[in-house]
């Protein structure tokens, strides 16, 4: 049983991201396909609701690799979490833990905030804002750009393709202005 | 279940580029499974590496910690060699066909689109791959954030004609 005790350790960068890196690869050998997520989330759309609008109209059951792969990656969360979870808590940097307790974050267990993204907290005004208002952000923002971390930091980055450098460098500042100017604003917020 | 059409590259226009499918042979139903176990595998690293967490994404773009850094770092590193060994031998995918990887052309939407899905990289700590992943995770609030970001692309798609590209 030794093994599961290895895997139930947090993975470190040096192990996770060769093997988020070989990914592309693996995709492409076994099917000539792309490593990139976003595109799932408009197949969605061109298959539930297309709406008559052009961009969703296309053959999307080319894609449909890509949703089972999504399928996957949930299915794999559920594994990760259930059956391999590390019995210890996360360890989160002494200066973020610090500074988001300033903002008023006092929980630290677990992989997300439970101040925020606690089911309770759906229906409340923080709730809408972090959820359905980043949510669209991710939405709208990867489609517009093209592609998401997968597509462009890795894939397009590890293709050497420049207007994927672009993108990743407009998906850092974004996330460095957010986090720097917005979030203390939105996690402040008393509602 | 039917069999899937073939795409040649030439027809292959901008949007189909991400996470494009690019196999000229036909598919059946039964091959998405393969790609289901490689969704469930790295699945498995995006929890164990905990880089679906909001806090290792504020981590990041506070600059605390080197994780995410040397996870992406060293993904880029591996994808970049891998492909150039693909190239340089030629390697064929296991349907015989040669690796075909389409170029990105530029738009002003890698930059205006870039920039917001950063806001809501920051806001939800999760790009969409770690989404799929956290509601695994049982986070079932994210399956809110998931269907926003659905309605996020749907809008996209309606107001594409309208935006600066």
């Amino acid at each position: 049983m030794e093994i599961i005790e290895v895997l139930r350790r947090p993975w470190p960068w040096y192990v996770a991201g060769p093997l988020i890196g070989l990914t592309v690869p693996a995709l492409l050998l076994l099917g000539n396909k792309s490593f990139g997520i976003s595109s799932s989330l408009r197949h969605i759309c061109a298959a539930v609701i297309p709406a008559n609008i052009s961009f969703f109209k296309y053959d999307w059951k080319k894609g449909i690799w890509n949703l089972f792969f999504v399928a996957g990656i949930t299915i794999g969360g559920f594994i990760a979490s259930f059956y391999l979870a590390n019995p210890a808590e996360m360890v989160i940097a002494e200066a973020t833990q610090q500074t988001l307790s300033g903002f008023g974050l006092t929980n630290f267990s677990g992989l997300m905030p439970a101040e925020i993204f606690g089911a309770s907290n759906i229906f409340s005004l923080k709730g809408i804002i972090f959820l359905v208002f980043g949510g669209f952000l991710v939405g709208f923002g990867t489609r517009y750009a093209g592609g998401c971390t997968s597509g462009h930091a890795i894939t397009g980055l590890a293709t050497l393709q420049w207007p994927s450098l672009v993108a990743t460098v407009s998906f850092f500042i974004g996330g460095l202005v957010c986090t720097h100017w917005i979030l203390p604003f939105l996690l402040t917020l008393t509602l | 279940m039917e069999k899937l059409e073939n795409t040649s590259l030439t027809t292959l226009s901008e949007e189909d580029k991400d996470g494009s499918n690019t196999q000229k042979s036909a598919e059946g139903f039964a091959a998405n499974f393969k790609y289901l176990i490689v969704g469930l595998l790295f699945g498995i690293v995006f929890v164990k590496a905990e880089i679906v967490s909001w806090f290792r994404i504020q981590e990041m773009f506070r600059f605390d910690s080197f994780h995410m850094y040397g996870v992406i770092g060293s993904a880029v590193l591996v994808g970049l060699v891998s492909v150039q060994l693909i190239k340089r031998f030629s390697i064929k995918t296991t349907s015989g066909e040669e690796v075909v990887i389409p170029d990105k052309t530029f738009s002003k939407g890698q930059i205006y689109g870039g920039l917001l899905f950063g806001f809501g990289w920051a806001i939800t700590g999760s790009c969409p791959g770690p989404l799929f992943a956290q509601i695994g995770s049982g986070y079932v609030a994210v399956i809110i954030t998931l269907l926003s970001a659905i309605a996020g692309t749907w809008t996209y798609g309606l107001l594409k004609p309208k935006l600066p590209h």
